[in-house]
């Protein structure tokens, strides 16, 4: 499935952050998005996956196409490794995640709690959780921060792994996965200062 | 012309500052008459002697405490389903101006039970019934303390007012069922005035009036200030932004 | 959904807390209570039906701020709000964990605090069958306020301001009805009233949760 998205405005805490954003992404294909901190890469993703309301614009695919996972990976440190994905196939019917442990390399691991998982594998049952969601268009928010270099390179892999399976993928990152990959920069996208809303015209 | 222009934060600024000089002097006018008429020109009731006065704060200040809660319900259906901001801005409005009189109404009935019951508190349900509205007026302002975006807090707060609505009445039945009380009936509405002398009568009617007027042009006032203070942070963001 | 509701108990009682602390509570002011009024059993029995909802009421409220916050904090608040299962449904199983993990072993384990308050023998049933009918209703209006409450720092305190005046007509209900069944009175209204509370909370209270947890996750 195509993901248009064409002159999107969203806003951050009732302010808007960007407007005019518009990009179009293949299956098969991964967007990276740059800016400076604070530009709003994450408001955009949050808008995108349905957390919050686009100011306006048209975004193509629905909501229901994307699985979404920002650095917090919703794992609960007591449930072992199978538990907490057997959890999310679950919510999101699907049955086997036979394949999601194999794919991720978290097969032996299945029966650890998640609190004794080191930062890197806790990443990759993160990304397992996206297999298990069945969904095709990843939107990912700083997928690397805390890991290391080894950590980075399965990470790419995996990503590589869903694009070839006719998945897309949107990150925002600084950090370059070993993939051929496009990049948005947002900076020209930044909403500009105007009249915020109708609070201006009072005094007009 | 929609009633609903004035909904419009520029028009409601104009049209706000027009008339408010008016109500504001309606509303010293009729207090005044109101409370000189009740307190100086009135007979002392029979089996109530002088302390019946009071009921010329209490009674206004108890029906402008539910009314004002009734307002804010108003205004905040009105916000969920138009989304004007002036809608929610006057429902945060009012709520410190329906506290107050929630609190005028609970201290003018303690000072009043005293010499009437004996006792400044009792478990009766109407002063029960006005405790718990006290409370929820402490929740719904704390709600609105709480939350920095505005507009998420003008969601939640309408949201905590409609459902804390219902179990207002809820509690108002629950707390009528739990004890019947001291309280004398509702001897002042308006079907059944004659429980009350036409001479007690006419300058608490006055009183109300007085009551509702200084009520709208309190919310009025503090709409114009939130109005303003939204227009400040709107300011300081582009200036930022910028 | 029920996969929800199964993890949470699971978590509810791998970490530990879960049931022990609310039971703990209850258990606690239960026994405080005649430190202050005093040991005269007469006393005792009379507040007893009081003090028991009141004790419940106070152990449901401790653990609400848990019932949204763990999940808003690892982000599957997030997760869950993007999954294909409706929101309203995730606070419904969300009330439904609280009610087993609190509700149910409060209502179970009230006859036995019962006897350090001298109830009433009369009492017993009436005291059981309205903590049944009532909890559930406690669980469903408090996981409104943690809705609302979701993802505010300091949180905890707002939250019982907000909840403990919706309280009031489960509470009055509640302990009318085992007080009015212990003394041989009709008591049929306070325990429809609150069948009613419970079961309108739980069709109407999962909308409006659910809309608050929209609103603070945008």
């Amino acid at each position: 499935m195509d993901l248009t998205v064409q002159d999107l405005a969203c806003a951050r805490g009732g302010l808007p952050v960007l407007e005019g954003v518009g990009f179009t992404l293949h299956p098969g294909r991964a967007l990276m998005l740059r800016g400076p901190n604070g530009i709003g890469k994450t408001t955009l993703l949050r808008t995108l996956a349905g957390l919050q309301p686009a100011l306006s614009g048209t975004i193509s695919a629905p909501p229901e196409a994307m699985a979404y996972a920002a650095h917090a990976d919703g794992l609960k440190a007591t449930l072992s490794v199978e538990e907490n994905l057997r959890f999310w196939a679950r919510i999101f019917g699907q049955t086997g995640i036979g394949q999601a442990l194999d794919e991720f390399n978290l097969a032996d691991l299945a029966h650890r709690p998640a609190q004794n998982l080191s930062a890197g594998q806790k990443r990759r049952l993160g990304l397992a959780r996206l297999l298990v969601t069945g969904r095709p268009i990843w939107v990912l928010d700083e997928p690397t921060v805390s890991l290391d270099a080894a950590s980075v390179a399965l990470f790419g892999q995996a990503v590589a792994r869903h694009l070839r399976a006719g998945g897309a993928a949107l990150i925002a990152t600084h950090i370059h996965l070993g993939f051929e990959a496009a990049e948005l920069d947002l900076t020209p996208f930044r909403a500009r200062p105007r009249a915020m809303d109708r609070f201006d015209e009072a005094f007009a | 012309m929609s009633l609903w222009e004035y909904a419009n934060p520029k028009k409601f600024m104009q049209t706000s500052q027009a008339v408010l000089p008016a109500i504001w002097g309606l509303t010293a006018l009729s207090m005044v008459v109101g409370l000189v008429w009740g307190f100086f020109l009135t007979p002392e009731a029979e089996n109530f002697g002088s302390t019946v006065k009071i009921i010329y704060l209490h009674v206004p200040a108890a029906m402008m405490a539910i009314n004002a809660w009734v307002m804010m319900l108003v205004a905040s259906l009105i916000w969920l389903v138009r989304r004007h901001h002036v809608s929610a801005l006057a429902a945060r409005a009012a709520a410190p101006v329906g506290l107050t009189m929630t609190v005028i109404a609970l201290v003018t009935g303690a000072i009043w039970g005293e010499p009437m019951w004996g006792t400044y508190w009792a478990w009766d349900p109407r002063l029960t019934s006005f405790l718990i509205l006290f409370l929820f007026y402490l929740g719904y302002i704390a709600l609105w303390e709480a939350i920095e975006n505005p507009d998420a807090a003008a969601d939640l707060t309408s949201v905590l007012c409609i459902v804390g609505s219902v179990f207002a009445l809820l509690s108002r039945y629950a707390v009528n069922f739990w004890n019947q009380g001291l309280h004398q009936g509702a001897t002042l509405s308006m079907d059944k005035q004659e429980n009350i002398a036409n001479v007690f009568w006419f300058p608490l009617l006055v009183c109300m009036g007085a009551f509702i007027l200084l009520f709208v042009a309190l919310v009025l006032e503090r709409t114009r200030t939130e109005i303003r203070a939204r227009r400040i942070k709107a300011l300081i963001a582009r200036e930022r932004m910028a | 959904m029920i996969a929800l509701l199964i993890r949470d108990l699971a978590l509810a009682i791998r970490a530990g807390g879960g049931f022990g602390l609310g039971l703990a509570f209850f258990l606690i002011v239960v026994v405080l209570v005649p430190f202050g009024v005093g040991p005269e059993s007469a006393i005792l029995s009379r507040i007893a039906p009081g003090i028991l909802w009141v004790g419940a009421l106070l152990a449901c409220l401790l653990s609400l701020d848990r019932i949204f916050a763990l999940d808003f904090e690892d982000g599957s608040l997030d997760l869950l709000a993007t999954a294909p299962i409706p929101l309203e449904g995730v606070v419904a199983m969300k009330a439904a964990a609280h009610w087993v993990t609190t509700g149910l072993p409060l209502t179970l384990a009230a006859p036995g605090l019962g006897l350090l308050l001298s109830l009433d023998p009369a009492a017993y049933g009436w005291l059981v069958l309205s903590l049944a009918l009532g909890t559930p209703a406690l669980s469903m209006i408090g996981t409104f306020g943690a809705a609302l409450t979701v993802g505010l720092k300091r949180g905890g305190l707002l939250l019982s301001l907000l909840v403990l005046p919706l309280y009031v007509p489960t509470l009055i209900f509640g302990a009318e009805a085992v007080v009015r069944g212990a003394a041989g009175q009709a008591n049929a209204t306070p325990l429809l009233m609150l069948a009613g509370i419970t079961l309108a909370t739980l069709a109407l209270l999962p909308f409006a949760a659910a809309a608050a947890i929209r609103i603070n996750l945008r």
